[in-house]
């Protein structure tokens, strides 16, 4: 069976998926940020991918700007856990409810 | 055909690492799965003649941001009695797990059913993803953005910084 751009899509779907279900789901803050990385990194395939298909070097670009973009959020976010576990002695994202109404 | 065998094998470990990151219950064994599904893209990557996106993924995902993650588990010391709260009830986690399938399911029937394009087929462009095409696009088309990407970078440089410091006390 060849493989067409409806295996990658599917691929990618899959692995958002499964990024969106760990982010849902686990309490771990540490792990929902490597889900989150994961979302990411479904959404780099599927740019690479088209970019393959249409044969311009825009999508390479928009990876390349996206993985800058990772790099700095994951900076900031463990500095984040860095800081409230510092204060709270825990890393259960149920802790956090200082802005609830 | 070896297009066919090297997507199969390479999607279903990225697959199987993404399903460990988020079952397994230790940080550290979720970092090292993690690994393994950006190195598996990585592979996609070659594959799609991304070659300079490929060396990236390795060098800045799987390189510098895991470790930094591994660091920072690392750094904070958890002892394992605090990673009892890390679990929603089961019920709860199921409903969303056959969510997903459901509407994983619903797309991946609805595209393989459309008219598909076969990569094998697509001609193989001349210098298509190495350093020299990327950069020149880079460098102009898209150079105010990547002047601005710097901008981002100083900015969560400081706020980091400033975050991790916390107050003088």
């Amino acid at each position: 069976m060849e493989i067409t751009v409806s295996h990658y899509v599917v691929l990618a779907s899959v692995l958002f998926a499964i990024g969106v279900y760990g982010v849902i789901t686990r309490k771990n803050i540490l792990i929902v940020l490597m889900c989150l990385e994961l979302m990411l990194n479904s959404c780099n395939l599927l740019f690479v991918v088209f970019s393959r298909l249409y044969e311009g070097a825009t999508g390479h670009v928009f990876v390349l700007m996206s993985v800058t973009v990772a790099a700095a959020e994951v900076a900031v976010g463990l500095a984040f856990v860095v800081s409230i576990y510092r204060q709270k002695e825990s890393l259960d994202i149920d802790l956090l409810k200082l802005l609830r109404g | 055909m070896s297009h066919t065998v090297i997507f199969y094998i390479f999607s279903t470990l990225a697959v199987l690492g993404a399903i460990m990151v988020v079952s397994h219950k230790n940080p550290v064994s979720s970092a090292v799965s993690l690994v393994l599904t950006l190195f598996s893209t990585a592979v996609l990557f070659v594959l799609l003649h991304a070659h300079f996106i490929a060396a990236i993924q390795i060098l800045i995902y799987a390189g510098a941001i895991m470790v930094l993650f591994l660091f920072t588990v690392m750094f904070l010391n958890i002892r394992d009695s605090e990673l009892k709260f890390d679990s929603m009830n089961i019920p709860k986690r199921m409903t969303f797990l056959f969510l997903f399938i459901a509407v994983v399911g619903f797309f991946a029937s609805k595209l393989f059913s459309s008219s598909p394009i076969v990569f094998s087929e697509l001609r193989d462009p001349e210098n298509f993803g190495t350093v020299a095409d990327v950069g020149r696009s880079l460098f102009s088309d898209y150079l105010l953005a990547f002047e601005l990407t710097s901008v981002l970078v100083v900015v969560a440089m400081v706020g980091v910084l400033v975050i991790a410091k916390g107050r003088e006390s």
